[in-house]
């Protein structure tokens, strides 16, 4: 059991990763990493949210919306099939989370706000965000699968953008073409990148 | 082009290539890598893309008045979100089998942050014809690099388009090795860079000064 959560584990960080395999949660790796200091508070906030929203969007998709969920509810439900309506539960989750989020570290860990508080109205509409929890539909995991699921992916997004991050604090020092400047070379870089994470593919535990 | 006045016609083709919404505005990306080793799923997802876009533009510009502030970023999710569900049940019924090869990025279109982006800074300020033309012109300048990079990965990655055999691959007794980079993702991101550094040497006053 505890195999197959590492294995799983190890697949979202690595093989799978969110950015650098299903590019992911772009436009906020592309916007958000020019220092690795933001870049690391942005990993850490997504890991969070990511750990919270799957597996309670596992539960709302398993308990509620999937086909015959309803069922505990009343036998009479048993042909009932709400998958369609699975978007805008998840997107109002992960909205509803982020702002929950929000609000408890104002109140509770007043520092952590401090140094997270600017990213977790970025997150709500982070891909990655969504992304896993659209591919646990899709792959249709347990609970426990999408705790590890969640975590895993927050972690290897986390890990891939403060590499990227800190390669941008030495590309300083380069000379680039003017042209390629910012986005361009970043692209290229980060095409680099995802060629090191495919050196993990096929890696089984 | 006739029946357009001078801003609406900037606001549609603006886009294009001074303000491209991946080139330029860093907006859009995911989908933009993710959905385009082929060219027929680069066609769905663009005017899939397109659809909402502008219909959620056109919908928001409408109750821009009405809409509380503090509440409106779940107001734009909830009409964007409605208006994928139709596009997703619509490509299900009709086109499965590329619904099934986009899976999960059919319902990423509600993240994409050039819909949300220009939601938020656009139609909250212009009027429904306006905000309607806008987003059709960024659909096109997205649909415009989705379409190019597709084409390059799939002629090259796969030798075809639109699955008709372009260049015979070796492996059917052909001339043509295919180039699996392509196919990968580090291709994707190489693609799109190069666009952008020739979209910037050709037009300079997009260079960022880092």
């Amino acid at each position: 059991m505890v195999e197959h959560y590492l294995s799983l584990f190890t697949k979202a960080v690595f093989v799978e990763n969110m950015a650098l395999a299903f590019f992911l949660g772009m436009c906020s790796f592309m916007a958000c990493s020019k220092k690795v200091d933001a870049a690391f508070g942005l990993g850490i906030a997504v890991t969070f949210v990511q750990l919270v929203t799957v597996p309670v969007n596992q539960i709302v998709y398993s308990k509620l919306l999937a086909p015959g969920a309803l069922a505990w509810l009343h036998p009479s439900f048993k042909e009932v099939n709400l998958d369609f309506l699975y978007f805008l539960s998840a997107i109002g989750v992960i909205a509803a989370i982020v702002q929950i989020v929000e609000m408890t570290l104002d109140k509770y860990v007043p520092w952590l706000y401090a140094s997270l508080g600017i990213f977790l109205p970025l997150i709500a509409v982070n891909c990655a965000i969504l992304g896993a929890s659209l591919f646990l539909v899709e792959r249709s995991y347990t609970f426990g699968e999408s705790v590890v699921f969640g975590l895993g992916t927050g972690v290897g997004w986390m890990l891939a953008i403060v590499a990227l991050a800190a390669i941008r604090q030495k590309m300083r020092y380069s000379n680039v073409p003017p042209a390629l400047r910012g986005l361009g070379i970043t692209f290229l870089l980060t095409g680099l990148m995802a060629i090191g994470f495919m050196a993990f593919s096929g890696i089984q535990l | 082009m006739a029946i357009l006045g001078k801003v609406e016609r900037e606001v549609l083709l603006d886009p294009l290539f001074n303000n491209n919404p991946i080139a330029l505005q860093i907006l859009g990306i995911c989908s933009a890598l993710a959905v385009t080793t082929k060219m027929s799923t680069a066609i769905v997802m663009s005017l899939g893309v397109t659809a909402v876009t502008a219909g959620s533009s056109f919908a928001i510009s409408l109750i821009r008045n009405n809409i509380p502030p503090s509440i409106r970023i779940i107001v734009q999710l909830s009409i964007i979100a409605s208006l994928v569900i139709l596009v997703d049940q619509i490509l299900k019924a009709y086109l499965f089998d590329i619904s099934k090869q986009l899976s999960v990025f059919v319902g990423l279109i509600i993240t994409n942050c050039m819909v949300m982006r220009r939601a938020e800074a656009y139609a909250m300020q212009n009027g429904p014809v306006l905000s309607f033309l806008d987003r059709v012109g960024n659909g096109l300048g997205y649909s415009l690099v989705l379409m190019l990079t597709a084409f390059i990965r799939e002629l090259f990655g796969s030798g075809s388009l639109f699955g008709f055999v372009i260049l015979k691959s070796v492996n059917d007794g052909g001339w043509y090795v295919p180039n699996g980079l392509m196919l990968l993702s580090p291709g994707a991101f190489f693609l799109i860079g190069t666009f952008i550094w020739i979209l910037r040497t050709w037009k300079p006053t997009q260079m960022e000064s880092e």
